[in-house]
Order: structure tokens, then sequence, then C-alpha cells
């Protein structure tokens, strides 16, 4: 078992999303992660899914998608050389003593304070999922109130 | 030209060769039904829209063309679903249009509304709610497209009652282009090179063949595959007529009901040729041990079939017909394969053939279900009728005891396995093909579930005969309660029924019953030569089962088989005194 980011390129209809994320549901494969939205050309919209199976449920998932009467271009991502983001946003606990170090370390990786309440800051972040995961990993000590990802979006660096 | 909704949505019906449809009407449809009460096409009101949806599927699978079913918004739409997962699971190109309340009212829980499109998306090769009548003939003629290319399927078009009955400028739009839909039909060469050396050099080679066969039309394809090659041919369900039945070459059905000898051969194949078959599990049973010592060869127009179940070391996507004859060219120039080889591996199978061959224990008092369908093959081998099946002992005894020599003379609802399917595609059958002789094979229980539609065969004069093979049982699952669960027949158990003959009278229809062996042969010559429907109750004995059987997820060698004739008993005693 293991994470692959799949990339969809599908007519912008209404049903396009419902009938592949269906697919998935359908035969019981969970998504971890989906976003969506139209690309350069607003006929066409661009979905990242990302699911976690063994080959043959990943090559199952694909011919269906394939399949699918909306769908034009799928590509695995994760069998190809790409750059993959993800946006999240995460509120901390920040006391006085805190907040200093909190920022030091959003600037470490580029995040951004994008709130600040009483007690809480809200931190702006982009990254690659390892670099994601880092930066959640040493804010936990904090206290992590909220967290809202975006999920992973994915570009082939080809340029296909 | 401005038209309203509804006269577009006719006129691209008829724009596409629409001859007949099934439905049945309901509020949100008046403004479609005041249109088709002047229009050339034949409507057939069906007496449950279930039935309307088996009737399009009837239809189109013994035409080759799209049928249509319609029904009115929430439990119209709703009743069509078994029907459309029918047409679904078997590749049969239909299109459902639905009704919908007004578009202003959609998701507000208005009366009869159902979300159609939601609901079918699963079961549906494509949907569309049209929500402007600017729509309807673009989405109709997507439509047709859609469920007839490919690996062709059900296509769900809902329309809401303003659409139909607002006026729109009416543009003819002369082709279809969908950019992100183009089905491959031509096999990729080096694939096909690699299979025509593979069966070249194959010793022991077997044809698997499915429905893909009859829906590409290729049973010639496979004909000439089978008899240049010296290949012997297995069918499933599906694939059933798309090999001619009385072919020396012919193994008979394979999987959970099938032959001995079919089973046998793809068990010890080296070469497994799989024709727009998919693999099923009632084809496979235990999938790790299907075809253990064969390369396998998959062709198939749905790349998502592909290596699926079974994986296929060859796999070719493409339409069935056009890659056979890739194949046959290919094989021209491929050097020959070894015809002592192929002789020792036909011979070999006749041996499993006479081991085991297919049979039951005939009896001079009691009615056999079998003997039923060697006769009615026995008397209608002329008319090569069109035979649909309900679901069950009925379909599997059609299948074995039946012999189909030509492709679309067998309906059958495989996938689904949807118990009422039969009688109204039937109807559809005999719609498509009024010349030819249309018997539905059915049980007991299978025919209560759309015995509705005996008004719809009576309304219309569609000369239909319905065989009910009746044990009073759920036989299926009571022949499994017996194999597999102590005899506990838990609700299986249907002695409390109508008088069929009653019934069947009832509505108008000529009903009868019989009991005995001898009055067989007279009452089918009767019935199924005359010009009218009918009903024939026969009351078959209760407890006979569908042998053999592999049981679910178990392999060959574990075969519950018929107990030997006695002429087989015989045949193998003369060889032991040899």
């Amino acid at each position: 078992m293991s994470k692959h980011t799949i990339s969809i390129l599908v007519e912008n209809r209404f049903g396009a999303l419902s009938r592949i994320s269906g697919l998935f549901s359908a035969r019981g494969y969970n998504i971890e992660s989906l976003s969506v939205a139209p690309t350069a050309d607003p006929t066409v919209s661009r979905m990242t899914i990302v699911t976690i199976g063994d080959e043959r449920v990943v090559e199952q998932i694909m011919k269906q998608l394939n399949k699918q009467i909306d769908v034009l271009k799928v590509w695995n991502v994760s069998e190809h050389d790409a750059i993959e983001r993800e946006l999240i946003l995460v509120r901390v606990a920040a006391t006085e003593r805190s907040q200093d170090e909190i920022i030091r370390m959003s600037q470490a990786f580029g995040a951004k304070v994008v709130d600040v309440a009483s007690g809480t800051m809200a931190l702006e972040m982009m990254g690659d999922e390892q670099e994601v995961e880092n930066f959640l990993n040493l804010l936990k000590p904090f206290g992590v109130k909220e967290l809202i990802r975006s999920g992973a979006v994915a570009m082939l660096k080809d340029g296909k | 030209m401005e038209k309203f909704g509804a006269e577009i949505l006719v006129d691209s019906l008829i724009e596409e060769g629409v001859e007949v449809m099934f439905g049945y009407p309901g509020g949100v449809l008046l403004y479609i039904f005041d249109v088709l009460f002047d229009s050339p096409i034949n409507f057939i009101l069906v007496r449950h829209e279930q039935a309307a949806a088996h009737a399009a599927e009837g239809y189109a699978r013994a035409s080759g063309k799209v049928g249509v079913c319609m029904a009115t918004s929430g439990p119209g739409a709703t009743n069509l679903t078994t029907g459309i997962a029918n047409a679904n699971m078997d590749s049969s190109p239909i299109v459902a249009i639905t009704g919908q309340v007004t578009t202003q009212l959609i998701g507000q829980d208005a009366f009869q509304e159902a979300d159609a499109v939601g609901i079918t998306r699963s079961i549906t090769k494509y949907n569309y709610l049209v929500k402007d009548p600017r729509d309807i003939h673009r989405v109709i003629k997507e439509a047709f497209y859609i469920a007839r290319t490919g690996r062709p399927g059900p296509v769900l078009v809902d329309v809401p009652k303003d659409v139909s009955s607002t006026r729109a400028e009416f543009e003819k739009i002369e082709k279809v282009s969908l950019r992100s839909y183009n089905p491959v039909l031509k096999g990729n060469p080096k694939q096909v090179k690699r299979a025509a050396e593979s069966i070249a050099k194959a010793h022991r080679p077997v044809i698997y063949g499915g429905g893909g066969i009859i829906i590409s039309g290729a049973a010639e394809e496979v004909k000439r595959l089978a008899e240049s090659q010296k290949i012997p041919v297995t069918l499933t369900l599906m694939g059933l007529g798309g090999f001619p039945g009385t072919h020396p070459y012919f193994m008979g059905m394979l999987g959970m009901h099938g032959t001995w000898p079919a089973n046998r051969a793809v068990r010890d194949c080296d070469c497994l040729i799989a024709i727009g078959a998919r693999f099923d599990d009632r084809v496979t049973g235990k999938v790790d041990e299907f075809a253990p010592h064969a390369e396998i060869i998959h062709i198939d127009i749905d790349p998502s079939s592909i290596a699926k179940n079974v994986p296929a070391q060859i796999p070719i996507v493409g339409d069935v017909k056009t890659v056979l004859h890739q194949l046959l060219k290919e094989l021209q120039t491929t050097p020959p394969f070894d015809n002592s080889q192929r002789e020792k591996w036909l011979e070999e199978i006749g041996g499993w053939e006479e081991e085991h061959p297919l049979h039951y224990h005939s009896s001079k008092n009691s009615l056999k279900p079998q003997f039923v369908i060697e006769k009615i093959y026995e008397l209608t081998r002329k008319e090569k009728p069109v035979i649909t099946t309900e679901v069950g002992q009925n379909q599997m005894w059609t299948a074995q005891f039946f012999k189909f020599d030509e492709p679309r003379t067998l309906i059958s609802s495989g996938g689904l396995g949807t118990m009422g399917f039969g009688f109204p595609a039937a109807i559809g059958a005999k719609l498509a093909k009024p010349e030819r002789m249309v018997i539905d094979i059915a049980g007991d229980g299978s025919f209560q579930m759309n015995i509705q539609e005996l008004a719809t065969v009576a309304q219309y004069k569609i000369p239909v005969k319905v065989v009910i093979l009746n044990n009073q049982f759920l036989g299926m699952v009571r022949q499994w309660q017996e194999h597999f669960y102590n005899k506990r027949y838990s609700h299986t158990c249907i002695s409390c029924q109508p008088d069929f003959k009653k019934v069947a009278e009832a509505y108008g229809v000529k009903g009868y019953r019989v009991e005995h062996p001898a009055e067989v042969g007279p009452v089918l010559k009767e019935a199924l030569f005359s010009d009218e429907p009918a009903v024939i109750d026969f009351r078959v004995e209760r407890e006979e089962n569908v042998l053999p059987i592999i049981p679910p997820g178990k392999t060959v060698y574990d075969t519950i088989l018929a107990p030997p004739s006695i002429s087989a008993a015989r045949r193998a005693d003369s060889r032991r005194m040899k």
C-alpha cells in the first residue's frame, strides 16, 4: 500500500466531480485529498486526487478514470518527476513567550502570519508533503488549535 | 425554427431512427406524451416502468440498435433503475428518458421528485440533466452515440417539465464530437503479432468468448479463428450464440454451471484466448486457479476489464471484430501450428465430453425441466427462435440444454441476474424481430416479478410465449440450501401461487398447464406455433438440480457432477472390461 497522487483533466461540467469521486467510493477506495479548479482553459478542470492503494487497485482506478466520458487525461503523478504542493492554514496557541519562536520557525519554512488573535496565531504555509509534515511536527508542541489543508496539487516537471 | 422542448425531443428521437419506445406516462411528461400522440413512434405502454427498461434492452439486444424507454419523475425514474443497472452490467445500449420536476422546484422535495441523475450515476455509462431546451437535441444525439459506441451501455436523460414545455430554437447538429470520448477500435499491431505467435506455438489453446462477440458482431470471425487454427471454443452465458452451439469444436458454457469438458479444457490449456469476456467470478471460480498454465490473450474494448480479475500476458484493447480481423491476417504470415498436437488436444477434450456429458435422468411419469427445454429446442430448430430467460435454474438449464447457433438468439440477464427480466425482454425482442418466434423460459418465481406485463402483450397482441418451469420453489437458492445449508429451505418454497393458466386467461392470454411428459410435445406445438401470446405452466419435478456445479470460489476439481447416466456407466463398464 502506498500513496498515489492522480492528476486528471476533466470537462468542466456539473456532475463530473460526483462521477469521479463516486468511482472511488463505489469501490471502497478512500480519497485522502481532492482539489479541483478550472485550468487556463475554463472549459476544462484539473483534479488532483491523493489516494492510498496497492498497485492493482491504483491500476484499476486509473482505468476506470480513463473510461469516464468526461475525462480527458489521467496521470499517476507518483510515477513521474513532479512538483507537488499543498497549502495549509494552521492556528496555533501563542503566548507572549512563544510568539517569537513561532515567527522564527515560520520564516524558516517560508510561512506567513495571517492572523493574530488573543492567545492564538494563524499561519499560512505552502510546501510539498514532507515540508508540510515537518512544519506541523515543529508546531505541535505549541498546541495546534485548527488545521486546514488544501489537499495536494501537482504539476509534471517535463511540461507534459 | 422555434419548437417546444417536447417536440425537439421527439424529433431528435425520430432522427436517431427510433421506431419503438417503451414507457409509462406521468405528470411531468404530459407535454412529451402530447407530442408522442401523433408521432410515428410505436409507443408501447408497459404496466411497470421496470419492464420498460427491460423491454428496451430486449429490443436492443435482439436488433443491435439502441433501445429507448421513458418514465416519469420520482417513482417512475426509480422503477427504471433495475433495468438500467441490468443494461449497464450487460453492456446493452439503451437510452432512458425520465421526466423531472420543473427546474425551479429541483431540490425542494417537490411532488414526485427524485434525483434521477444522482441515483443512476453509478449504473449508467453517462447521464444528463437537461436544463435548457436548446440543449435537448445535442444531448439526445450524444446520448445515442455514447450508448451504442465503445463498450455500449445505458445513458439516462433527465428532462424537467419546464424544459419540455418551453419553446427554443431548434438547430440540427450533424455530428457528435466529444473530445474526451474516443473509443479505441484497432488493436495495437505489436500485441496482435504477439497474440498470433502465442496461438501458433500453443499445443492446447482454448477460445473463451463472451458477450463482446455478439455486441461487436464478430461471430463469423470467431468461427474463422477456431476453424483455421483448430481451437476448441467455450462461451460465457452472455456469449452463447457467438459460436455455433452445434459446432464440433464447441465445448459448451464454462464456469459455475459450465460443462466438464469446458472447465477441464480451461484448466489444462496453455493458451487462453479471451474474446470480449470479463473473467466474471461465475466464470473463474477460484481466481488463482483459473487457467493456471495458460498464457492469456485478452481482447476487449474496455481497458478496465483487462487484468481486472485475472492478469493477462497479452492484453489487446480494441473492438473484438476489428482485432480478430487483424489477428486472422497476422496468422497468415505466422509459422503454422503443430497439427498433431492440436488433434491430440481435441481428442482429449472429446474424452472429457464422453466422461461427463451434460445429462439428466429422464422420467416417464414426472416432468423434467431439462426435457422441456430439449423439446422446445427440438421443435423449433428451423425457426431459430429468440430465447429470453429469467434468472436462476431456468436460465442455467436453458444455457445448458438449448443450442444457440446464431448471435442475438439468447437474451438473458447475465451480470446483474435480474429476476423478472425475461418476460419484458421478450416483448422488446419481439418488437425488434416481429418475424421471429420469441420465447421466455421462466421460473415461477421470476415470472411473478413482472407478471403484470401480460396486460401489455394482450393489449398490443404481442405473440411472445412464456414457458414456466414451475417447481414451486425459488429453485436456485433452494438448490444452494440443499448443497451448502443442510437442506434448510429457508423462505424458498413458493407453493402458494396463482394458477398461471387462469391468470393468463384473466388477462386475455392463452394459458396451458402441463403435468405429464407425454403432453409436452403436443402443447408446445400448439402454443408456440400460434400467432398469439401464450403462457405454458409446466409443473416440473420440484427438486431437480442444475448440474454440474462448481461451488463458489472453488475449482473444476471440486465440481459436483450429475450422477452418471446409465449409458455412460455402461460405457465405462465396457471400457473396464476391455
